[in-house]
Order: structure tokens, then C-alpha cells, then sequence
């Protein structure tokens, strides 16, 4: 639908992938409603999937007490909201993850603060 | 039916003009709060200029409801005399 | 000689004299070139005249009523600050609420007195003209005496002093911000419906009970002197906004889908900028007035039940999105002051964990829901805080492409999971909180699609002061955001134990009641 105006409305996307370091990628731990909202990342499209595992995603989930616990082997991923696979061996960008994706896990028998979803 | 209602500032000026307000009224309900005071009443409410000035000693133009008045609901008609507020469903 | 005296006009007469009968038909112009707005909307108006005006005030008389408010609020406010008023709210933590008012709400008042003053130029009849140019005059009315109000305060708390500056750059402002963006932005009509109708007789009792009911609790006179004094100007905008939907309405039946269409998005986009609102009721009053919940339940359900069963003969349906503020009526506001207690070293006011006795208020106020799906976290929080670990997010979060709040909000059934929504456009993923932000989006997604969103403009690199170096070593982002909000690190944020707020407090407190 196109906005209703007196004049051509101007196309301004303020997002696209150029005006970032690297493109977005937003990821949420299911169940772990401590951290009130997913996250948004700049993440380089060559970084490994294992690599984000291990690099950055303890700087940003690590506050959890549940973190140190995860067994990445069981983790349960989804990508905008259906069940997907990731290859740790591969890249983000092999992995099919583009700018503005969403991805969730969770990590069955990891349920939050004494199981809460907290 | 749904209730109409009509809340202003507490002070000696507003206590006459709730004092009018129920008398001509029957229906109405008085809820205070602090510094406020709404007055609830089913579907219709009426400010009547004579009764206020009875109460108040002095004569008022019922424009100055404007001074203390809070909030209210409904829909409004406004004369001279009279301001009121009502329902239509 | 006879005295002759000559019979007053009646209200009606005299209003109509002084106002719509000095309106004229011009003769060598087009109306459409002197009112070029009114019909790219599809509103079809083909009566102005019948628009009632329910407030017959002229302008001799809203001067002589409005200067008598003016009066009594500024002794008010000496009397506060002459005798030290702030030294008498219940604790310091309430101060904090006013910094939200004042970053948040303050700049919309200034936002709608520059949107009443366009439409009441825009708009094709004399009477709302009038109407409209009394609320903008109003409503810069409203932004000069919160800001007088809350000066006093500046002078001895922290976090009040860039308000101006941060309203149009820190993260959870930019939601009240674009709110009104969206609605100045908008049609003549549009903006009716979305700030006359939705937001100042719909939405309204929720900004302003909470608020100025809270500071009566609280014992903060200036705040209330301010709202009580507001608050008689609202009830000329609600009648004024309720005149317009009826009027709209009643012009022609093809206004109805459109209109309807503006009352469900503005309803949704009003009901989450109160998301503010309901955490500062549940959790940042010391002595509280009632509930997020309750109050939903007063002025939401039943209030706005009955407006919307006397709009039902105008085939107006009750919001799309009610159903689902009433569930999350449970939910919101535990999830907001967690938002803010994660971020806390990003806004320009302090948060802090309830304590024992006010999580027992809570369990009382919400027993399906605080000890169920949100105690755990307090609790946890504050065990942490024991331990000298007071937790902190430092990784900045997905947002709303619509309200551009943090993705927050839980699936309305089910509240241990975070609600996702999108879709793609021109090319590129777009992501909502909830169906309500989604459908805004999907009917004008140009209008959205430009919008400045805190933490991807932080991530393009255009947050930060000039003075910053990305390329030096200690570069570190988040501080150098924090210098851009011109927000003091230590001082405007943190948790309020051991601010400067709490310490002075104590001092101040215990000098005026010791020698």
C-alpha cells in the first residue's frame, strides 16, 4: 500500500546493509527473559557460526547463569521463527544469514532462573 | 447504560459547585480523591447556574467551570443555564 | 429619558458572531489552493457549518480563564519552591518519574502545539479552526509550565538538565518522539483522529491520572499544581476531539473504513507509548496510586467501553488491538522497569529493584502473573546487586520498526515468549512486537521504512561527538554514545543506591529536620 500524500512520497530506506560495519543480525535466547529483548549484532558475513559461538555471544549472554551450562551440541535453533540447522563449520553468510535476519536457540533443560523463563 | 462523569479541583469554590450538583442530581455519586473530586452519575449530569449561585452566594457564570474543572465524559450541551453531559447509547 | 437596555446575545449567538460568521467565501481564490489539504485523504467533508462547537469560548473569555489558571499555578509553584517543596515527596526515587515526564512527555506537548497550529490553519471550517488554535496555544502552555514545574527540581537532582537535547537522540525517547512525528507528519484529518481523538479522550486519563495522582501521593505539589491546572485545558480538547470523530463521521459514509483504520493504528501506537507509563505507576512511585492494571481497568475498559458503545451507532468497532492491551494489562509494565533495570546505564535516571515490601504490593496487585513470571528476575537481580555485581546489558537490543521500543513484549498468550513479527519489503527484512506495530507498518511501510531507529543509527557510526576517534584504541563505543546523549556516567544514570540523588537527599532531608 502505497502512503497516502499530496505529493510522490520519497522512498528512504534509512537501513539498507551499506550504511552499516557489517550487516545486522538480531539473536534471542528463548526462555531467557532476564535479557528483556533479543540483541542486535553487526556481524561480519565471513565470521564462522562456531566462531560467534565461542567470540562474541559470551560477552552478550554470558551475565546468565545458564550460559556457562549450554551444550551448544543441543541447542535448538530457529530461523524467523522456523526450525533450522547451522554449521558451525560454515560462515554466517553460508549459513544463508543475511542483513536484518532473526535467529533464536534454545537449550532444552536450560530454562531460565529455577526454570522460570527468567 | 453508562455512567457520565465530571471530576474538578478540591477547594471552597468547587465544594458549592458539588453541593449543586447533587442536589439537582439525584442519581449522582461523589468519589474523592486526593486534591479531586469526581462525581459519577448514569447517563446524564446536569451543572445548573441558579443552584450553584444558591449555593455559592453569588452569581457565577457557568464559563468559570472552566477554572477548577479536571476532566469529564460524555457529550456535552452548554447554555447559559445549564451544562450537561450525557450518553446517547 | 427612557433607558433603553438592549438584550444580551445568548452563548450560542455571541460564539457564532465572533467566530464562524467572520469566516467568508472567497472570490478570487480557489478554496482548494487556500485549504490544499483537505481531500488527498479521502475524508469527504460537504458541510463545515455543521460542526458543533461544544466549548463556546470566545477569546475574551479563554484569556480571562486561562490567565486566572496561570495565576494560581505560579503562586503554587513559588509557594513550592520557596519552602523547599522537593525535600517533601516520600523518597528521592520519586524524582526520577519527573525525569521520565520531562525527557518523554514535556516535548510532545510542544510537538502538539505545533500540530494543532498546522491544522488550524488547514482545516475547512471556522469553528474547529478556533478550536484547534485555542489547543495549540494550550498546548504550548502545557510544555512552558511542566518545564517551569520540574525547573525547581533541576536545580538539585540530576538527569533534568538536557531533556530537549536527549528527546531527540536516546533510545527509549525516540518512541514518544516518533509517535508524534507519525501524527504531525500525517493528513489534517489523520491528526485528528490520532492526537484529538485517540490520544486526548481515549488514551488521555491514563498519561495524566497516573501521573498527577502520583505526585499527590508523593507530595510533590508543583507536579500536581501542574497537572490539576492541565487538566481543565484536556477537557476542552477531548470534547473538541470527540466533536471532530462525530463530525467526520457523520459527513458521509465513506469516511467510516478510514477512519476506523486511524482509530485502531493510533490506539495501538498511544497504548505503547503508555508502556512508560504503566512502569512508572507499578514500580517508580514510592507511595502508589494503584496499578497499571487497575488503572486499564477504570479508564480503558470501562471508560473507554462506554465511548465506543455510543460510537457503535456511527458503525465504529471498539479498537483492533483491545483485546490484546487488556490480556497484556498483566504484563506490561513488569516488563518495562526490566527493560530500564537492564539499560540503566543508558538512561538519564536512575532504577532500581523493588523492594521486599513493594514485591509483596505487586504479588497483591497481579496474583497471576508478578511471582510467577517476574519476581524470579528481581530477586535475582537483587542478589546480584548484594554481591557488587549489579547487572547491566551492554549489548544493544533488537527494536520495534513500528514503536521502536525494544522488542519487549510476549506472545498474548503465552508470556515466556517473546512475540516476533515481520516482513519484508522493498528488498529487506522489517521486524514488529506484535500483529498491532506489523499492520501499521504493512498499510504505509514508506512512512516507516525512514525511520531513525537508536540503535541502528548507533551502529552506523552516527552517534557519536566529533571529538570521538573509532580509530583510537580505547575507543569505547557505549561511553562515547553516552557523551552524545550529553548524559553525566555516574551521576544522570546508574542505580539510584549511592547516586548523588540518594546521598543529597539524606543530607538535605536531615538538615531541615536537625541543627
Amino acid at each position: 500500500m502505497t502512503t497516502t500524500s499530496v505529493r510522490p512520497y520519497p522512498h528512504i530506506q534509512k537501513d539498507t546493509v551499506d550504511k552499516f560495519p557489517a550487516p545486522l543480525l538480531y539473536i534471542g535466547w528463548e526462555d531467557h527473559l532476564m535479557f528483556c529483548a533479543p540483541f542486535c549484532l553487526p556481524l561480519p558475513p565471513t565470521l564462522k557460526f562456531g566462531d560467534m559461538l565461542a567470540g562474541p555471544l559470551p560477552g552478550v549472554f554470558g551475565a546468565h547463569p545458564d550460559f556457562a551450562k549450554i551444550d551448544w551440541t543441543k541447542a535448538e535453533w530457529f530461523k524467523s521463527g522456523k526450525a533450522w540447522t547451522p554449521d558451525a563449520s560454515k560462515t554466517l553468510a553460508e549459513n544463508g544469514l543475511g542483513h536484518k535476519d532473526v535467529i533464536r536457540f534454545r537449550t532444552p533443560g536450560l530454562n531460565g532462573l529455577n526454570g522460570s523463563c527468567n | 447504560m453508562s455512567n457520565v462523569f465530571i471530576a474538578f479541583q478540591r477547594n471552597e469554590e468547587t465544594r458549592c459547585i458539588v453541593d449543586a450538583i447533587m442536589a439537582d442530581n439525584p442519581n449522582a455519586v461523589i468519589n474523592l480523591q486526593p486534591a479531586m473530586v469526581r462525581i459519577d452519575a448514569p447517563n446524564t449530569l446536569v451543572v445548573r447556574r441558579s443552584t450553584v449561585e444558591e449555593q455559592m452566594g453569588r452569581q457565577f457564570d457557568l464559563q468559570e467551570l472552566h477554572v477548577n474543572l479536571i476532566t469529564l465524559t460524555g457529550h456535552i450541551d452548554e447554555t447559559e443555564d445549564e451544562f450537561t453531559l450525557s450518553w446517547k447509547h | 429619558m427612557d433607558m433603553k437596555v438592549n438584550k444580551k446575545l445568548n452563548m450560542k449567538d455571541r460564539y457564532n458572531l465572533m467566530t464562524r460568521d467572520l469566516d467568508w467565501e472567497p472570490s478570487y481564490q480557489k478554496k482548494s489552493d487556500i485549504f490544499p489539504y483537505l481531500e488527498y485523504e479521502g475524508i469527504k467533508i460537504h458541510d463545515w457549518s455543521k460542526f458543533e462547537d461544544p466549548f463556546r469560548l470566545t477569546m475574551d473569555a479563554y484569556w480571562k480563564y486561562q490567565a486566572e489558571k496561570e495565576k494560581k499555578l505560579y503562586a503554587i509553584i513559588d509557594a513550592f519552591n520557596q519552602n523547599n517543596g522537593h525535600l517533601q515527596v516520600t523518597d528521592a526515587r520519586y524524582v526520577n518519574a519527573l525525569k521520565l515526564f520531562l525527557t518523554g512527555v514535556s516535548p510532545l506537548e510542544y510537538m502538539a502545539h505545533r500540530g494543532f497550529a498546522h491544522v488550524g490553519r488547514q482545516l475547512g471550517g471556522a469553528g474547529p479552526r478556533v478550536a484547534c488554535l485555542m489547543q495549540s496555544l494550550d498546548e504550548i502552555r502545557h510544555s512552558q509550565t511542566q518545564i517551569h514545574s520540574m525547573s525547581n527540581y533541576n536545580k538539585f537532582y540530576n538527569g533534568f538538565q538536557n531533556f530537549r537535547h536527549q528527546h531527540d537522540r536516546v533510545w527509549y525517547l525516540s518512541v514518544p518522539k516518533s509517535f508524534f512525528d507519525d501524527a504531525v507528519t500525517a493528513g489534517p484529518f489523520e491528526f485528528m483522529v490520532s492526537i484529538g481523538f485517540a490520544f486526548e479522550y481515549v488514551l488521555t486519563n491514563l498519561l495524566f491520572v497516573p501521573f498527577v495522582s502520583g505526585a499527590a501521593y508523593n507530595g510533590d505539589m508543583a507536579a500536581m499544581a501542574f497537572g490539576f491546572s492541565a487538566q481543565s485545558d484536556e477537557a476542552r480538547h477531548m470534547t473538541l476531539g470527540l466533536e471532530m470523530i462525530k463530525f467526520i463521521l457523520e459527513q458521509d459514509p465513506d469516511n467510516l473504513p478510514i477512519v476506523q483504520r486511524w482509530i485502531d493504528k493510533w490506539f495501538w501506537r498511544g497504548y505503547r507509548v503508555l508502556t512508560l507509563v504503566a512502569m512508572m505507576m507499578d514500580y517508580m512511585l514510592p507511595k502508589r496510586v494503584m496499578s497499571w492494571k487497575e488503572a486499564w481497568e477504570t479508564y480503558a475498559e470501562q471508560n473507554g467501553g462506554a465511548l465506543f458503545a455510543d460510537l457503535a451507532r456511527y458503525g465504529i468497532t471498539v479498537p483492533a488491538g483491545w483485546t490484546q492491551a487488556c490480556k497484556d494489562k498483566d504484563h506490561i509494565s513488569h516488563q518495562a522497569w526490566a527493560t530500564f533495570y537492564n539499560y540503566g546505564a543508558a538512561a538519564p535516571f536512575h532504577t532500581w529493584t523493588p523492594s521486599e515490601s513493594e514485591m509483596q504490593w505487586l504479588s497483591e496487585k497481579y496474583p497471576d502473573t508478578f511471582d510467577k513470571y517476574y519476581r524470579p528476575r528481581f530477586e535475582h537481580w537483587a542478589k546480584e546487586q548484594k554481591e557488587g555485581k549489579r547487572f547491566y546489558n551492554t549489548t544493544l537490543p533488537m527494536l520495534c520498526q513500528t514503536c521502536q521500543i525494544p522488542m519487549v513484549f510476549t506472545e498474548p498468550d503465552d508470556p515466556t515468549k517473546i512475540a516476533y513479527r515481520e516482513s519484508d519489503y522493498s528488498g529487506m527484512k522489517y521486524h514488529f512486537c506484535s500483529d498491532g506495530c506489523k499492520g501499521i507498518f504493512d498499510h504505509e511501510p514508506e512512512k516507516y521504512i525512514q525511520a531513525w531507529m537508536p540503535v541502528h543509527q548507533i551502529y552506523q557510526g552516527n552517534c557519536f561527538t566529533p571529538e570521538a576517534d573509532p580509530t583510537a584504541a580505547d575507543f569505547n563505543p557505549l561511553a562515547e554514545v553516552l557523551k552524545w546523549y550529553r548524559m553525566e556516567m555516574g551521576k544522570d544514570n546508574l542505580d539510584f543506591e549511592g547516586s548523588q540523588d540518594q546521598k543529597n537527599f539524606k543530607a538535605w532531608r536531615d538538615l531541615a529536620t536537625a541543627n
